[in-house]
């Protein structure tokens, strides 16, 4: 591509060449970066909103449901999301500081705990899928308990819907996560590559903003549909 | 794409380089708009095509054309494909795409990947539908209503959601570059009080496409999910609730509509300021509606549910709240009018769509306040009345719109002129055959028609075939500027800089524009709208 | 094809005429703007059309029109809201005392009963003069049920109860039309609504096969279902006396007090574990997937006629806040 006549100051490569300065895209990518953010919270929001309406309807069911979940597993992936959150927030100022090695070891660490989540949601998927609880043809949830103050049996369909709405939302969040851990799989090959330094680090920035939107909103899924209703049943 | 000739040999972004790589490949903002360009009007003929056979179909009362099954994938695949396939991109990915860096002054979008990303995206969410539609189509009404789309229908219902959802997301993408384009990479000068009214809309129209289109996504996708996996969040016989589906579906389409009817307005406020050589009346009343829209917008979606069951005080609320929104639109309207005032009036092609659009647009908004008011809506909802009113808007108003703002900056885009007389009469039969489709359908809807309706009682024959007989006009309307435009490009007179003698910054440059835009970075420093320090040109007819 | 074009629908209710009168409001309203924006711009486009020598004026605005301009039409807008919502208030509040017609849509077709006992299909036979609710439900997708003549139009669901009323003014016939999209026939899922004479409606009651009021056959059903044997009007049974429990308000294990009405006993009868009454257990058998809709349209039927109509309450659908739609 020729170069523009209207001719800058020197920049590196990463200035493309229909902003004027370095700063201007900076703030141009980090801009993006929210509005995108944004309409991932419309996106997610859609979700929560049916959530909402089925459990103020069904919370029996919901309470069962959120019971039946491995409490211990979701919260060792609470923990490991805010940890890799923590990962990420380190590698963004170790790229601000010009430390490659650091960077790129800190990057590697994110996408470990990016990975040891899926690899963990993956076996409490298999327990559900076990215990037939994905909804479906198969679908079974006569096991669940109902606590003592609930009346009647659980209604076996608002329990799918439960299950329904638990399977689509942490499927769609393990979707955003996997798409993060590409992501950072991108960034942790050209930190190494020595593209990122304290000029230039945008993209460190705005994958780590995506990163903790996604643990974000797992901050959000865990209480919902984790601790429901813990109170000890007997 | 064919190499075009052009006459004058400067250097612009058609000939700059050339070969399908370079078009397929391209991250310019102004190649991409022609891209989108030729991709919409395939679909603009698909839907249209199916809109005939419809039109067709109820000439006679009983269905002698096609069977019931068939018409009712005519009308839904009409629906969406016009609306998701070519009314959503049209304006906003072929003129916004254009003309929003030029506008302000800038070289490109600030993310010219994602651009390109967002036509492969549309082109991929078309190639799907195309192939929904050759394997058996879909019945669903664009509406995708459940329990009917997610547990009785036999049709495509999952490849048409996923091919939807993918469009979605090309929209998603054009409205987050316009919007950080407005923002970061304004020329030096161009302050926000001096942005042409148009970048404006197209801005509050990007709001919405952000906010809004990401909902549809989702309810797509939970209904996509509920047919392939037997969940059952919309299906009653498992506690699911349909109106549920209604809430979230309305959440987006109806601010949808806003998406459909700002970038149209965008055009009707640059197009009057130039024809009637006057700085709009009221600019930061008209900037300020958009905005407005934008907002409201989000605040009126249960108003397609008034019979649907919702409580009786939803109801109040929303009708109340749709008449709030309707204030903004009547602003510009008035303003625009106001603009005429002492002004020096041409009747070029693209005021006299301007024109038609002002009116057209009246009367379909006009007609919407009928449907915001409850007692009104229950005899009239899920009739012609509601198709009329919103292809009064949507046609009289959006593609009167489209086609006014292709004729305006045609010169710009192609470097030639089309031939203004033959653009005359493809404005007016445009306008003639539309107000004879679509007219005799208020009637026919108050009348008790419904709509999606394959047969129906004879005593509605008469409207209907008064209805068909103008679709055939408008059809002729549509095809003469597909033919001349395409004429004009080997044939049509050389354009200069400003034919119109128009203010903006577009204008500066050569037509059609050099790949980066500008040969030297502009610096505003006057007020949009200058045409009192512009010359009327040579082009522009004087009237005796 | 001319021997039939008419060009406004008839009046055959007592809304109608309410109906019409705002909308040709509206269409005066209407045809005014456009005659006065219509008529501006034709002058406006003729006085100031482009001259040699003649410059255009540039006007900024006026802040002063633009306040007049707006807050005007908002005013009109509030009246006609205003005017609207009474009326759309009047149409959903069915009176107390109308006669009741249960309706069941599927596709393709209609299928209603009236509180009498005659059952139709596609066909509703009304007298005049007399204030008729309807009450539906959906055994499969929603429909919607529009009598333009009358003015009224309401969805029809599935799992559910929806209400809709008119009284007729006139005798004749008029068209009944599905009017939400339901699939293939949608287009043929239409009736006729036959208003007669008060006389020859009482004839054609007495004519027709019928098999007893709709309540009777809940009467029947009640016992052949066994719900008498838990259920009873003698002693306290194990399940509550439901003598006047229709249209007041029940006290719930969890709580809530809700108000026993369709949808209510709707509920009770197919998932009854999600309304237990305070007091008693939860052993009632679900009956969900073991009746029809026209069973439990003759069972609701029954159980509202053990209750005399509630003094000074809305019959039917009662409009206290709760969920909009109930659990099932």
């Amino acid at each position: 591509m020729s170069d523009s006549p209207i001719t800058v100051e020197e920049h590196g490569p990463e200035l493309r060449h229909h902003f004027v300065d370095a700063e201007q895209q900076r703030d141009a990518a980090s801009l993006g970066m929210w509005l995108f953010l944004a309409t991932e919270i419309m996106f997610f929001g859609g979700m929560f909103c049916a959530y909402l309406i089925y459990r103020y309807w069904y919370y029996n069911e919901f309470a069962a449901g959120s019971r039946s979940i491995d409490i211990y597993l979701g919260t060792i992936n609470t923990a490991v999301l805010i940890c890799s959150s923590l990962t990420v927030a380190l590698g963004v100022r170790a790229a601000q500081m010009g430390k490659r090695k650091l960077l790129v070891t800190l990057l590697l660490i994110t996408i470990v705990f990016g990975l040891a989540f899926l690899g963990i949601k993956g076996v409490e998927w298999y327990q559900k899928f076990e215990e037939h609880h994905v909804p479906g043809n198969s679908f079974n949830a006569s096991d669940l308990e109902r606590p003592p103050y609930s009346h009647g049996e659980i209604d076996q369909r608002h329990e799918q819907i439960y299950f329904s709405l638990y399977f689509a939302m942490t499927g769609l969040h393990a979707l955003h996560m996997i798409i993060g851990i590409g992501i950072f799989v991108f960034l942790t090959y050209y930190a190494w590559k020595g593209r990122y330094s304290p000029k230039y680090y945008t993209p460190v920035e705005i994958g780590g903003l995506y990163w903790h939107f996604v643990d974000i909103v797992w901050i959000y899924l865990f209480p919902l549909l984790y601790l429901i209703d813990r109170k000890p049943l007997r | 794409m064919a190499t075009v000739a052009i006459a004058a040999e400067r250097e612009n972004y058609l000939n700059q380089e050339y070969g399908i790589r370079s078009w397929l490949l391209t991250t310019d903002h102004k190649r991409i708009a022609l891209l989108y360009l030729a991709s919409i009007t395939f679909f603009f003929f698909v839907g249209g095509f199916f809109a005939l056979l419809i039109r067709l179909e109820l000439l006679t009362p009983a269905g002698h054309l096609v069977q019931a099954d068939t018409y009712n994938k005519l009308f839904s695949m009409h629906g969406q494909v016009m609306i998701f396939f070519f009314l959503i991109p049209s304006i906003p990915a072929v003129l916004g795409n254009f003309l929003v860096p030029l506008m302000i002054g800038a070289k490109d979008l600030a993310f010219p990947r994602i651009n390109l990303l967002s036509w492969y995206l549309y082109i991929i969410a078309g190639t799907i539908y195309v192939h929904c539609i050759v394997t058996g189509g879909v019945d669903t009404g664009w509406t995708f209503y459940t329990p009917f789309s997610t547990a009785f229908s036999n049709t495509r219902v999952i490849e048409a959601g996923i091919s939807i959802f993918i469009a979605g997301f090309s929209s998603i993408l054009t409205g987050l570059n316009f919007v950080v384009t407005v923002h970061r990479m304004r020329a030096p000068g161009m302050t926000w009080s001096r942005l042409p009214l148009f970048i404006w809309a197209m801005y509050a129209t990007s709001i919405i496409q952000l906010l809004g289109t990401p909902v549809l996504a989702i309810t797509l996708l939970l209904v996509v999910f509920e047919r392939a996996f037997n969940l059952g969040i919309f299906d009653p016989t498992r506690g699911g609730d349909p109106l549920l589906f209604q809430h979230l579906f309305w959440f987006y389409s109806h601010p949808a509509v806003y998406i459909m009817i700002l970038p149209a307005m965008a055009v009707e406020s640059e197009v009057v300021a130039c024809f009637t050589r006057k700085r709009i009346f009221g600019y930061n009343f008209v900037a300020m509606s958009s905005i407005a829209i934008a907002v409201f917008g989000f605040l009126v979606w249960a108003h397609h549910m008034f019979v649907a069951g919702i409580s009786l005080y939803s109801a109040l609320i929303f009708s109340i709240l749709s008449y709030l929104v309707a204030v903004p639109s009547a602003i510009k309207v008035f303003n625009w009018t106001a603009t005429m005032y002492k002004g020096s009036i041409s009747f070029t092609t693209p005021m006299l769509y301007a024109f038609g659009f002002i009116g057209l647009f009246t009367m379909g908004g006009l007609t919407g306040l009928f449907l915001a008011c409850l007692g009104i809506d229950v005899h009239v909802h899920d009739t012609y009345f509601v198709i009329a009113h919103f292809h009064y808007i949507m046609v009289g108003g959006a593609v009167m719109g489209y086609l006014g703002g292709l004729h305006f900056w045609w010169p710009k885009i192609s470097g030639r002129m089309y031939p203004e007389g033959w653009g005359r009469l493809a404005a007016l039969l445009v306008f003639a055959g539309f107000n004879l489709t679509f007219f005799p359908q208020f009637i026919l809807g108050y009348m008790g028609m419904p709509r999606r309706y394959w047969q129906y009682p004879p005593e509605f024959q008469v409207l209907n075939v008064l209805s068909t007989a103008g679709s055939t006009i408008l059809a002729v309307g549509y095809v003469l500027p597909m033919v001349y435009f395409l004429w004009s490009m080997r044939y049509g007179k050389i354009a200069n800089d400003n034919p119109w003698g128009a203010a903006g910054l577009e204008w500066k440059t050569s037509s059609p524009p050099p790949t980066f835009n500008f040969k030297e970075a502009p610096e505003v420093t006057w007020e949009a709208y200058n045409y009192d320090e512009i010359p009327a040109p040579a082009e522009v007819p004087v009237e005796r | 094809m001319f021997d039939n074009f008419p060009l406004w629908p008839i009046r055959a209710s007592t809304g109608a005429g309410n109906v019409d009168a705002l909308f040709i409001f509206l269409l005066a309203l209407s045809a005014l703007m456009c005659a006065a924006i219509f008529a501006m711009i034709l002058v406006f486009a003729t006085k100031y059309r482009r001259r040699a020598g003649v410059k255009a004026e540039q006007i900024e605005g006026s802040s002063a029109l633009e306040i007049t301009w707006s807050v005007i039409p908002m005013a009109i807008f509030m009246v006609i809201f205003a005017w609207g919502a009474v009326i759309y208030f009047h149409e959903r509040t069915p009176p107390r005392d109308a006669s009741e017609v249960y309706v069941v849509a599927k596709q393709w077709m209609w299928k209603l009963q009236h509180q009498e006992g005659p059952r139709e299909i596609n066909e509703l036979h009304v007298p005049v003069g007399r204030d008729v609710k309807l009450i539906m439900t959906s055994q499969d997708v929603i429909h919607s049920f529009y009598v333009p003549a009358f003015r009224i139009k309401q969805d029809v669901l599935p799992g559910r109860y929806t209400t809709a009323w008119f009284r007729a003014t006139r005798p004749g016939v008029y068209h009944l039309f599905c009017s939400q999209y339901c699939g293939t026939m949608h287009s043929g899922m239409i009736g006729q609504v036959t208003v007669m004479e008060p006389a020859q409606y009482e004839a054609w009651l007495a004519g027709g096969i019928t098999a007893g009021s709709l309540a009777a056959s809940g009467d029947s059903l009640f016992q052949q279902l066994g719900c008498s044997t838990c259920h009873r009007f003698d002693v306290q049974g194990r399940g509550p006396n439901l003598v006047g429990l229709f249209g007041h308000p029940v006290h719930l294990e969890d709580g809530r007090t809700v108000i026993a009405d369709e949808n209510y006993i709707r509920q009770c009868i197919l998932s009854p574990h999600t309304n237990i009454p305070s007091g008693f257990k939860p052993i009632m058998p679900v009956f969900q997937g073991l009746v029809s809709e026209e069973q439990l349209t003759a069972l609701v039927a029954y159980i509202k006629s053990l209750s005399p109509p509630p003094a000074g309450g809305q019959g039917g659908i009662s409009l206290a806040p709760k969920p909009q739609y109930p659990k099932e």
